[in-house]
């Protein structure tokens, strides 16, 4: 068992900061609609992670009851994010986040 | 032992993660992501947030990646998107710019306060010390005490979400069927 | 008594009110006998004024009525005040007792005129103008006075206004006292930064207590007299007052001989310690510029043919004689020169008048001539007119005219050589405008032909109500000398009268040789008025000369050209680039401003793309902005 040093609760706050930074990147760089989504669902999982883990690093459990919120939430928004999605992707299949740019002033 | 599964959950969530943002085929890139989420499953085990990693599979995984791949092969959006043009000038660099400096400023911030951290709740239940439901049974003692207000507006919240989903993904049909 | 004396100036102010709110209904003649009632009833209210600080001592002649409080505005604070004092009741007596018959003269001289009523409304409003800046107990309500009779000279000088002359003069009569005007109200701004109130007696306080700095009290006495240049018609803006001959002849006997002409001299009297307490110089300019405008005036008498143009011109060069007394330091003399000047102008101007109506309205003085046979008493009231002016013992203009001569000696004697030479022409053209008109031929009789077509044209004496103001003035002109003998100093009773007043400023010149040898002085100026006279009497009555007439004096040098073309030319160019400047550099800024603004959200506008992602990315940068700004917030705290 390799064990030469323990990995404290501050590795997993860095690892989720750096995959919330990975999902912001993904939501500017790509234009496929629904990867700009899973861009933002790694965003929230990161957002979990830290939470779990000072949930553990401050001894209190509601850090994990703000989880299981987010988690609910996180369904509800796909879910709804989704519909929208289908409705606006059925009259052109190949649209992309570029073509929504009727907001041009 | 505590660090190889760290090492080992680290790589299949960061490996996902670039998966799901350097993929040009959307369904390689919905199963990077069913990645990262085991990744970050087996994190939460090692939290000993055994139920939040039940959930976390079963929901995120099982469900939300799911209906994913459903849309993507409804809508046949499954053409692979060209990643070698950017239209906008200059969105990449500053992309990149912007997101190693959220990353990074998060980080510093993690760094310069590692040792504040005060102990303040009353304990998480382990399970080895007392039962193995300790886990489930502290977190719905807390959801069902401290926060059940909110947990009955999030049924409502789902409630909405589905009846409001269904509306929208509707095809408008012509006045004829009224008749 | 004294108390009365706001009755002074609200007599004039309720005839004007009246006549203007019922003057149609009033009618000829009923509006100028109130007119005149109105100014009389001032008169006598004044004559009790006068008699009341009489009976007080000399200290005690300073009365202030507030009427009420005007412009209270944080340290500044004015009073609707009236000041009775020797000065300002010397000026009342002789402004209304003139001016009542003068307005009694009216009556008879505008007899048929249309706008009757309105000449007596505008008379009487200057009065009251006139009264409030000689009353005034601060700067600002005789500045109220000032501008008022300003205002009333256009009107009355363009009274028959549908002639375009008239309506040309009166113009350029109030534009250039304007240019006068400017001067005054910078004196009151420098007044006030200097000793924080507007009130006489504040201001000749300080004045003679040394509080104002030599460089402030010059300042302020040189734009004061820029000020009296334009009201009292000096050399650099004279130019109003031969064109002021236009309006009727009562306005050009009270407006432009015996009042607003001398408010000028007022005013310097009045500031005459902060005049003391200026550099000597500035005394020196007030005297030289009285000098020099006194022989310029009276070289283009010489030449004048109009009767009324010698007069106006006369006018300019006894305003110089009484500037020249100023700025020799001769405050008295100054005013005992404007009360026997405003005898016999006024006397003069009626009987021209009179002339003018008997010749049916021909100003022209080389087509009269013998008048004295066919106007009596106009001709025996005139001739004492001529005597006065000339300098002639023992009528008045030659006492208060010799007191100036004798301080302009004692004070620079160059300039008292040029005050002569005015004097010795002054002779000179009054003698000739006298034998032009009332002796010799009588050349009416050539140009009845041309106007027989007009009916009957003989010259006929005027009415009762012309006549008699002409010898009432007559006999002031006469005996008004006695009010300042230079015998001796108990016979200086005007000198005496105004000493509380001018006692700081006035030159104190007995010991010098001007005052040892003064009865030298006086034999010199009786020899002077006899040299005028006999050299005009063998010019124009005898024949033994021809008469000199010279075009260039006739056209006064050509000074109006030189203006019209100095402002016409490099003037208008001026005025033109100024306006070019606000239109460009003014306008452009403003303009540019706006124009900037479009330019700039024009390039703003590029931010708003439509494509979610670059707005996304705009959110980033923002969110990493704060961040970064919370984290060394929390790390440098």
């Amino acid at each position: 068992m390799i064990s030469i040093v323990e990995p404290t609760e501050t590795w997993y706050l860095v690892l989720a900061a750096v995959l919330f930074g990975i999902g912001v990147v993904g939501v500017m760089v790509r234009r496929n609609p629904l990867i700009m989504f899973m861009s933002i669902e790694l965003m929230l999982n990161a957002v979990n992670l830290s939470f779990v883990a000072l949930a553990t690093s401050l001894a209190d459990i509601n850090g994990q009851t703000a989880v299981f919120f987010v988690l609910v939430v996180a369904a509800a928004e796909v879910v709804v994010g989704l519909g929208i999605i289908v409705s606006i992707m059925r009259r052109r299949s190949d649209a992309n986040a570029d073509d929504m740019s009727g907001l041009k002033g | 032992m505590e660090l190889l599964v760290f090492v080992l959950a680290a790589a299949m969530v960061l490996g996902g993660a670039l998966g799901v943002v350097t993929r040009n085929n959307p369904v390689h890139a919905a199963l990077s992501l069913v990645l990262t989420l085991f990744g970050i499953a087996v994190m939460f085990i090692s939290h000993d947030a055994h139920f939040l990693a039940a959930v976390q599979v079963i929901v995120y995984a099982g469900a939300i990646v799911v209906l994913f791949l459903f849309v993507i092969m409804l809508l046949g959006v499954d053409k692979s998107e060209d990643m070698s043009i950017e239209p906008l000038t200059a969105q990449r660099p500053l992309a990149v710019i912007v997101g190693l400096g959220v990353s990074g400023v998060v980080i510093a911030a993690i760094v310069s306060s590692k040792d504040s951290f005060v102990k303040r709740g009353s304990g998480i239940d382990i399970a080895k010390l007392e039962s193995p439901d300790a886990n489930v049974k502290q977190l719905a003692r807390s959801i069902f005490s401290d926060y059940v207000f909110a947990f009955e507006l999030t049924s409502v919240l789902l409630l909405v979400a589905v009846i409001g989903t269904v509306l929208l993904a509707r095809r408008q049909r012509s006045s004829e069927v009224a008749k | 008594m004294v108390n009365l004396v706001w009755l002074i100036p609200a007599f004039p102010l309720f005839g004007f009110l009246t006549i203007f709110l019922f003057g149609r209904i009033m009618g000829e003649p009923k509006a100028g006998i109130f007119a005149t009632l109105m100014t009389a009833s001032s008169f006598v209210v004044g004559i009790g004024v006068f008699f009341d600080l009489l009976s007080r001592t000399a200290e005690e002649r300073h009365h202030v009525v507030t009427l009420f409080s005007w412009l209270p505005v944080g340290g500044f604070n004015i009073d609707m005040a009236l000041l009775a004092d020797p000065l300002s009741i010397t000026m009342v007596l002789f402004i209304t007792g003139i001016g009542a018959l003068i307005h009694l003269y009216a009556v008879g001289y505008m007899h048929g005129d249309p706008k009757f009523s309105k000449f007596f409304m505008y008379l009487n409003l200057f009065i009251f103008s006139m009264l409030m800046m000689v009353l005034g107990e601060n700067l600002l309500v005789t500045f109220l006075g000032w501008e008022g009779v300003g205002v009333c000279s256009y009107f009355l000088i363009s009274f028959w206004h549908t002639r375009d002359s008239a309506a040309v003069a009166g113009k350029k009569a109030f534009v250039t006292n304007r240019v006068g005007d400017w001067g005054m109200m910078v004196a009151m701004f420098l007044t006030f930064s200097a000793v924080g109130t507007l009130s006489y007696s504040g201001i000749n306080s300080a004045a003679a207590s040394g509080k104002i700095a030599a460089v402030t009290a010059t300042g302020i006495a040189l734009m004061l007299f820029i000020g009296a240049c334009g009201k009292s018609a000096q050399l650099p803006l004279y130019l109003w007052l031969p064109d002021a001959m236009e309006g009727p002849t009562p306005v050009s006997a009270l407006i432009h001989a015996a009042t607003m002409v001398t408010s000028g001299v007022f005013l310097l009297t009045r500031m005459s310690p902060v005049l003391h307490a200026s550099y000597p110089w500035a005394g020196d300019v007030i005297a030289t510029v009285g000098a020099l405008t006194a022989l310029f005036a009276a070289t283009v008498a010489v030449a004048q043919t109009d009767i009324k143009k010698v007069l106006a011109y006369s006018t300019v060069s006894q305003l110089g004689f009484m500037f020249l007394a100023i700025g020799s330091g001769a405050y008295a003399a100054a005013i005992f020169h404007m009360i026997t000047h405003a005898f016999f102008k006024a006397l003069l101007f009626l009987g021209a008048g009179s002339v003018i109506h008997g010749m049916h309205h021909e100003q022209d003085m080389r087509k009269m001539g013998a008048l004295r046979k066919v106007m009596p008493i106009t001709g025996m009231t005139f001739i004492i007119g001529w005597l006065a002016i000339a300098g002639v013992p023992p009528f008045a203009g030659f006492w208060s005219k010799d007191e100036i001569l004798l301080y302009a000696y004692a004070n620079n004697r160059l300039l008292y050589v040029i005050g002569v030479a005015a004097a010795l022409l002054t002779a000179y053209y009054m003698t000739r405008q006298v034998i032009m008109v009332f002796f010799g031929n009588a050349r009416w009789e050539d140009h009845a032909e041309e106007n027989g077509a007009r009916g009957d044209h003989t010259p006929h004496e005027s009415s009762w109500m012309m006549v008699a103001p002409l010898v009432v003035l007559a006999g002031l002109a006469m005996v008004g000398g006695v009010l300042q003998l230079p015998f001796s100093s108990k016979t200086h009773f005007l000198g005496n009268w105004l000493e509380p007043v001018i006692h700081t400023a006035e030159a104190k010149i007995y010991g010098t040789w001007a005052s040892d040898n003064k009865w030298l002085l006086l034999a010199v100026a009786v020899i002077v008025a006899g040299a005028g006279i006999a050299a005009s009497v063998a010019v124009y009555a005898k024949g033994k000369f021809k008469p000199v007439e010279p075009n260039i004096l006739a056209d006064a040098w050509r000074y109006d050209a030189a203006v019209a073309g100095l402002i016409g030319g490099p003037g208008r160019a001026l005025f033109q680039s100024i306006a070019v400047f606000d239109a460009v550099v003014v306008d452009g800024a403003v303009n540019g401003v706006g124009k900037e603004v479009v330019v700039v959200s024009g390039l703003l506008r590029k931010l708003q793309n439509g494509f979610m992602r670059s707005y996304a990315l705009i959110i980033g940068l923002g969110a990493v902005a704060m961040l970064v700004w919370f984290f060394l917030r929390g790390v440098l705290s």
